[in-house]
């Protein structure tokens, strides 16, 4: 398993806790949702950085009021036909300004990379032979856009009328 | 009609080259079925009985005389000589090879044509009134917000991967000839006070195995938040629709299950958190999109009225097919005309290659090029010259596509049941082909007047059997094919769904049964009476008792 941040392969600097693993002094964590919700301030005055992993059907409101406290937000697809992840996402992003980094998990499959950059993933785990490169092809497979999704990159609408790009750019 | 500037173009390309690829990996074995699976049927591929299937869109149903001959070659060069024309304006191949499909698509892309989204659990074809921008009785051309809505739907990042299949139909005209009342998302277009257009938005409608006509949603929506709006709906319905039961991953479940109110209440909370982004269109985006539906130039022509008198009296057969196939145009001097694909022992919805380029040529030489598909299986010519109607009905006479039963007990949805799908527990083609025969006569046709027979070779419905007048359902018992009957059902501005007659009949009794309902109707009309007005109002008794004899009340338990 490979991880690819911004673009570029990435060491997996965080570590996955299990719900009952004991907290580890120092480094870069990510929990569930239940345990964050249950341990919340133990996990922030650890005073390292920790990140959420929410399931799919999870809703990032349960996170909304903590997101400047998270370094980083993991959405799980357990199945790649599960499709709620891009929504959460985009509503992370869009309706809660999520900077962090947010990290595609699960069953992240090359065809649907390219979603999940629109919908505002920046970090992504990936099986298989020499990932970087099919990350590259993914991304270069389209250049035109036909939705607004926040994600900066300019609509057909918006080229067509020389608009200022999308007015909803994060 | 639109045509594609340089993003679509693009876009297209770029596809097309995507699904080469990932033909190859799959090929190679990089890509197991499972993983390939979902990326095929996105590109409209199927695997089928014997082959794989290719469904190719006809956005809102509008076809240039160019793209109806590209798809006579394809049936040519890929398939078996023929194309089979869907109820939700695609077209399907059924005898394509996964290998050449590629090679299919970039010559369907040469000509603004693909299968993006026909199949998967993504925003199927946009379909709509296959007389758009000609009727009479239409508010406005439909067309412009249909296509606004394609390029809104094509590769969704967020909707790509939605619980289940979703289909949007929308009309510009109060009498609804796009079903939209049996889709996810349903736009029906009014006018307010200040003669301003707008929608109401229908969802939750559908057939299969569980039928519901759509509930209202909200009653008006200005166009320029169409696109919003639908995203709300759309995003609703991903976070929340089912996902733990194929059977019940439709928007019609999810809706109910919640209750329309509910559901209500979370796409509006949605609609006020994003009405006002970049998805709000922009004026110039729907006058940029108009100027492709222009109308062409018509002649400046009186009605023909003197002139078709005397070609009907002339012409008794002639006479007949204009008062079934042809529609008034909102142009003076102009009529529609409808090409039914219902012929004499062929499948509905069948065409041949030869006769795709054939009518291709009349498109051209009478109606400005264009044609139009409908969700019944039929095709238009939208804009002809009343001046030259004669001329085009012996052109079509020997073409056999002049048969006067538009809207006609033989004019008949059928899906290409046990015959090609992989799903179908029945075979229905031999059925609405035995009807057919049943009801030769044109004179009887004439009288028995609009009747629509609507069959499906099992519950998925895809001959919308619910919403015939009558309806005609595929079983299998036992291993044998049986075929259930409904009555009364409709998809037009007041959808109903059909009410069951009783128990299934073998394939043989089905047309002697038909020809009782229809005994039973012309005894019960009274003057000028449809069948599904007489339906709603003497009520099922009479007809059960027509088919199953007086021990009807046992039949249906």
């Amino acid at each position: 398993m490979a991880l690819i941040r911004d673009d570029q392969l990435a060491d997996d600097d965080s570590r996955l806790l299990t719900d009952d693993e004991a907290l580890p002094g120092t480094g870069k964590i990510v929990v569930s949702l239940a345990r964050w919700q249950k341990e919340r301030e133990t996990l922030v005055a650890r005073k390292a950085p920790v990140g959420v992993r929410l399931k799919s059907d999870e809703s990032p409101e349960a996170i909304a009021a903590d997101l400047d406290r998270l370094a980083l937000v993991e959405l799980e697809f357990p199945k790649f036909r599960d499709g709620r992840a891009y929504s959460n996402a985009r509503i992370l992003r869009e309706r809660y300004g999520f900077g962090g980094e947010l990290r595609a998990v699960g069953d992240v499959l090359m065809e649907q990379l390219h979603f999940m950059l629109r919908t505002g993933f920046n970090a992504f785990e990936i099986a298989g032979p020499d990932p970087l490169e099919q990350y590259r092809t993914a991304k270069a497979e389209f250049s035109v856009w036909y939705q607004p999704t926040g994600d900066g990159r300019p609509t057909a609408i918006s080229l067509r009328h020389r608009m200022a790009g999308n007015r909803n750019e994060r | 009609m639109y045509r594609y500037d340089e993003f679509d173009r693009k876009l297209v390309i770029e596809r097309a080259n995507q699904f080469e690829r990932q033909v190859k990996r799959r090929l190679s074995g990089e890509l197991n079925e499972d993983q390939f699976r979902p990326l095929r049927l996105m590109n409209g591929l199927y695997l089928q009985l014997h082959a794989y299937m290719l469904r190719i869109n006809v956005p809102y149903g509008t076809l240039s005389s160019r793209q109806l001959r590209c798809f006579a070659h394809v049936a040519r060069r890929y398939d078996r000589g023929f194309g089979h024309f869907t109820t939700r304006q695609n077209i399907q191949y059924n005898w394509i090879k996964l290998e050449e499909t590629p090679a299919l698509l970039h010559e369907l892309a040469a000509v603004e044509i693909t299968g993006i989204q026909s199949s998967g659990n993504c925003v199927r074809n946009i379909t709509s009134d296959q007389y758009a921008g000609c009727a009479k009785d239409e508010l406005a051309d439909p067309r412009k917000y249909c296509e606004l809505l394609r390029q809104y739907s094509v590769l969704h990042p967020e909707f790509s991967y939605l619980p289940r299949k979703f289909k949007i139909a929308v009309t510009g005209s109060p009498k609804d000839r796009a079903a939209v009342a049996v889709h996810d998302i349903g736009l029906r277009m009014h006018r307010n006070e200040q003669g301003e257009i707008g929608f109401e938005v229908l969802v939750g409608g559908g057939l299969g195995r569980t039928p519901w006509i759509a509930h209202t949603i909200r009653k008006w929506i200005e166009p320029e938040h169409i696109l919003s709006y639908i995203e709300s709906i759309l995003r609703v319905y991903n976070l929340h629709g089912r996902r733990d039961n194929i059977h019940k991953a439709r928007i019609k479940i999810i809706v109910n299950q919640m209750g329309i109110d509910k559901y209500r209440e979370l796409v509006e909370a949605e609609w006020q958190r994003i009405k006002d982004s970049a998805l709000k269109v922009p004026a110039e985006e729907i006058e940029r999109i108009d100027r492709y539906f222009a109308p062409p130039a018509y002649a400046k022509l009186g009605d023909a009225t003197e002139l078709l008198g005397r070609q009907r009296k002339a012409s008794r057969e002639f006479d007949r097919w204009l008062d079934a196939n042809t529609v008034e145009h909102k142009v003076p001097g102009y009529r529609i005309v409808n090409l039914t694909l219902k012929a004499l022992g062929k499948p509905p919805g069948d065409i041949d290659a030869d006769t795709m380029d054939a009518v291709a040529d009349l498109a051209d030489r009478y109606s400005f090029g264009e044609i139009r598909i409908s969700h019944r299986q039929n095709l238009c010519f939208v804009d002809v010259r009343q001046d030259q109607l004669h001329e085009l009905w012996q052109a079509l006479d020997a073409l056999g596509l002049a048969s006067p039963n538009l809207d006609s007990i033989t004019d008949i949805i059928c899906c290409p049941g046990l015959d090609y799908c992989a799903l179908a527990n029945a075979r229905s083609i031999p059925v609405a082909m035995d009807i057919r025969k049943r009801f030769v006569d044109v004179d009887e046709l004439a009288d028995i007047g609009e009747l629509k027979i609507n069959i499906s070779g099992c519950m998925n419905a895809c001959g919308h059997h619910h919403v015939g007048h009558i309806g005609i359902l595929g079983v299998d018992k036992r291993n044998e094919e049986f075929f259930q009957l409904t009555l009364g059902g409709s998809s037009d501005q007041n959808a109903s769904l059909g009410d069951r007659l009783g128990p299934g009949l073998p394939q043989s009794a089905v047309p002697d049964a038909i020809a009782a309902i229809v005994e039973r109707y012309k005894s019960l009309r009274s003057e000028g009476e449809r069948f599904l007005d007489t339906y709603r109002r003497v009520g099922i008794e009479p007809f059960r008792e027509a088919v199953y004899g007086k021990d009807s009340e046992k039949a249906v338990a």
